[in-house]
């Protein structure tokens, strides 16, 4: 008894030791810094949540990306990895390109120095999590972000509203993204099924007329059946029929099985709806099986890099896609971010990058006229739905589902001889508007959920 | 789509799948036949391969010596690999030598993704078997009809090596009973270089003679290797007929699956392997000895 007396006594003694130097401490900082800067908006006038205010105490603050670095969506995943690192350099310098964007910005965001922690998700949702949990709980981080591949959207949305960390979601052409899994703590800029639908089906109709028969090819996940489902009910207003819908795994690693029944079905157009390599695989297939002198190749969802990959076979074929480095000759900002992009790695971005470096740049925007990382404070900035500059014109958020309404590109492979430089791969055939193309917001199921 | 031409369209094509799943899973069954190693970096000799030539075509332009280089070079890689490697790990437990080869793929592929890049690279097909053959019924790519031959002259190569040979006599006993053939004083040891070898060639081969179908990205080994172990466990593991026969009842289950309904042709696969795996635990071919 007498011990744990003098133990408790002990600590007692301690704390009070510990508790006079911090107070001296106090005292000192505080008379030594200026009045300015004695108080910023923060810490004190929030509740703790999620990792704030731990994330943003320091003078670094974490991001965590998880893009697929392996697998059949690594060329995209590097591709907005460097629309990333390039986004957080430009923050943290201060670019002039950035403040265009988000004109409160100086140096960092509030300030506060960004750093990037990349993981390999290999398009992989339990991948995805794992790391973005581990990247929450190690290292604080304020903001998560990811996706090429609508299943690791999907499940990072989740983890997103469960750890109260915002999610700027990478690429996800899911409908589901905002709509049946859509949270309140995650944001998508990019587009996706609906809208690239909406705007691809009345080119198609213009080009190959009405009650035409198509064969589709689906990847099977989110993804693919959203995008397929909204490319079926966009085109049958013009009475197009699905002859045949080829649903395929993910990384197959051969579509002759699919391009057969394709072959004998009598379809006029093919809509590949596959992405990453199994967009390049099955295309250059289709080519071997004679699928592409047969029938029309639409591609909904263009799949960065894939003129580069498939070497011609791009020609003449239309696409939905959300950039395309030539619409720097309508756009200042995209002939900005092009130049430095490509003095920093060598080619011209692609629009993994584009939706990768536009994101932060939002974000960042959000937080400076937030004034702080309180997520709640700054979820409701972005549900302001306030016109912003993206790098293709003005854009806004939708309050009620989280999603950008920002325009589609329509794009037709060039022929080889028609090519003024080794990467002008597309003529740009119409950019669309985005109000004209978005399903309601409650169209899809969405229901953000809590702040708190 | 069915119908008696997309029918027959699809066995067809279930057979061309089949003979190169068949030739990957003879080089995987008969290392394993013989030396016990469960060898997950198969699929990387497959991908290596096919990069290989790819190396080889570029400089020469020549498919016939990319054919060539790419299986030499990966039969080279495989000895090392034994050599250096794998053959610490004979007396060790199965754990450690999946991990091993786990390990081993891991590195290969990387090298290959920090050599080339991620983005796919291409082969044509020779311009002989270039473009597209009618066989009444059906339009087909004739290189792939090409390649059933390709690949069964492969396959006749590697059977005359396993029956018609004495290092085939050594590694075929070996599979039945390796214990009987090194009290018989033969040094087993020194022909698993040779059949570590031999077994990754197979699969280099199949890589570059694959590679004008697919496009080679350094992942394209992984789908090929889950394939090629149902193939081995269908067929039974360790023998060769039993690679072959799998490979073919594999390709076709694929492709006629994928005519009544595509979401199923993988999942039928699997099935067809715990299947075999309930009535038939060694295989379809297999002998008790090493499974």
């Amino acid at each position: 008894m007498e011990k744990r007396s003098m133990g408790e006594h002990e600590y007692k003694a301690g704390v009070s030791r510990r508790s006079l130097l911090q107070a001296s401490a106090g005292l000192v900082g505080g008379a030594l810094l200026p009045a300015g800067l004695t108080m910023p908006a923060f810490a004190a006038d929030h509740p703790a949540i999620g990792t704030y205010p731990a994330g943003s105490s320091g003078s670094t603050v974490f991001i965590g990306a998880s893009v697929p670095r392996t697998g059949t969506y690594a060329v995209q995943g590097e591709d907005e990895l460097k629309g990333y690192q390039l986004a957080v350099e430009h923050i943290n310098e201060g670019h002039e390109l950035i403040k265009k964007i988000s004109p409160k910005t100086k140096k960092g965001v509030l300030g506060k120095e960004l750093k990037l922690l990349v993981a390999d998700s290999a398009a992989k949702p339990n991948e995805a999590v794992q790391a973005q949990q581990r990247f929450i709980t190690e290292n604080k981080v304020m903001m998560i972000t990811g996706g090429t591949s609508s299943a690791v959207a999907v499940a990072l949305n989740k983890l997103a509203q469960r750890e109260k960390v915002l999610f700027v979601c990478g690429i996800s052409g899911s409908n589901d993204t905002t709509g049946k899994d859509c949270v309140r703590y995650g944001v998508r800029q990019n587009f996706f099924g609906q809208t690239a639908a909406a705007a691809i089906a009345p080119v198609m109709i213009k080009q190959f007329g009405q009650n035409k028969k198509a064969a589709y090819m689906t990847p099977d996940y989110t993804y693919g059946h959203t995008v397929t489902k909204s490319m079926q009910d966009a085109l049958a207003k013009a009475g197009w029929t699905t002859v045949t819908n080829q649903v395929s795994p993910l990384g197959a690693p051969d579509y002759s099985s699919y391009l057969l029944n394709i072959a004998n079905s009598g379809a006029d157009v093919l809509i590949n709806v596959n992405w990453g390599h199994d967009a390049v695989l099955s295309i250059q297939q289709a080519k071997q099986f004679g699928v592409l002198d047969k029938m029309k190749l639409v591609v909904p969802y263009q799949v960065p890099f894939l003129a580069r990959e498939t070497g011609g076979l791009m020609e003449g074929v239309y696409a939905a896609t959300e950039y395309w480095w030539t619409v720097e000759d309508k756009y200042p900002l995209a002939k900005m971010f092009n130049d430095t992009f490509e003095k920093k790695f060598g080619y011209k971005p692609e629009w993994g990058a584009e939706n990768a470096y536009i994101s932060f740049a939002h974000w960042a925007r959000m937080v400076e006229e937030a004034g702080s990382f309180y997520p709640p404070d700054v979820i409701k900035t972005y549900e302001k739905g306030e016109t912003i500059p993206s790098l293709m014109g003005d854009v806004h958020y939708r309050p009620e589902d989280h999603q950008c309404v920002r325009p589609v590109i329509i794009v037709k492979g060039k022929k080889a001889a028609d090519m003024k430089n080794k990467e002008d791969f597309y003529d740009i055939v119409e950019i669309i508007p985005g109000e004209g193309l978005m399903q309601k917001p409650d169209a899809f199921g969405c229901k953000l959920g809590d702040y708190t | 789509m069915i119908n008696w031409a997309n029918f027959i369209s699809q066995m067809f094509n279930g057979l061309v799948l089949g003979a190169l799943l068949a030739l990957i899973s003879s080089g995987l069954t008969i290392i394993y036949g013989t030396l016990g190693v469960l060898n997950l970096a198969h699929g990387a000799m497959f991908m290596l391969g096919g990069y290989a030539g790819y190396v080889a075509f570029t400089y020469t332009h020549s498919f016939i010596i990319a054919i060539i280089v790419g299986s030499l070079f990966v039969m080279v890689v495989g000895v090392l690999i034994e050599r250096v490697i794998i053959r610490h790990f004979y007396g060790r437990p199965d754990e450690d030598q999946l991990l091993v080869t786990f390990g081993i793929s891991i590195c290969l592929v990387e090298l290959v993704r920090f050599t080339f890049g991620s983005q796919s690279l291409t082969v044509p097909p020779p311009s002989i078997f270039a473009g597209i053959t009618s066989l009444g019924f059906m339009y087909y790519p004739t290189y792939r009809l090409a390649l059933v031959g390709i690949v069964a002259v492969a396959l006749l190569a590697l059977f005359l090596v396993l029956y018609r040979t004495r290092i085939g006599m050594i590694v075929r006993a070996g599979i039945e009973d390796s214990v009987m053939v090194a009290s018989l004083g033969i040094n087993v040891y020194r022909v698993f270089a040779v059949v570590f070898g031999i077994g990754a060639m197979a699969a280099g081969f199949a890589g570059i003679v694959n590679a004008p179908v697919v496009s080679l990205t350094p992942d394209m080994g992984e789908a090929i290797l889950v394939q090629t172990f149902v193939v081995v466990v269908i067929g039974g593991v360790g023998s060769f007929p039993g690679a072959i026969l799998g490979g073919l009842i594999a390709g076709e289950i694929i492709s006629i699956t994928s005519m009544i309904n595509p979401g199923y042709a993988y999942v039928m696969l699997f099935a067809a392997m715990t299947l075999v795996l309930v009535l038939r635990p060694h295989g379809l071919l297999g002998t008790q000895s090493r499974a």
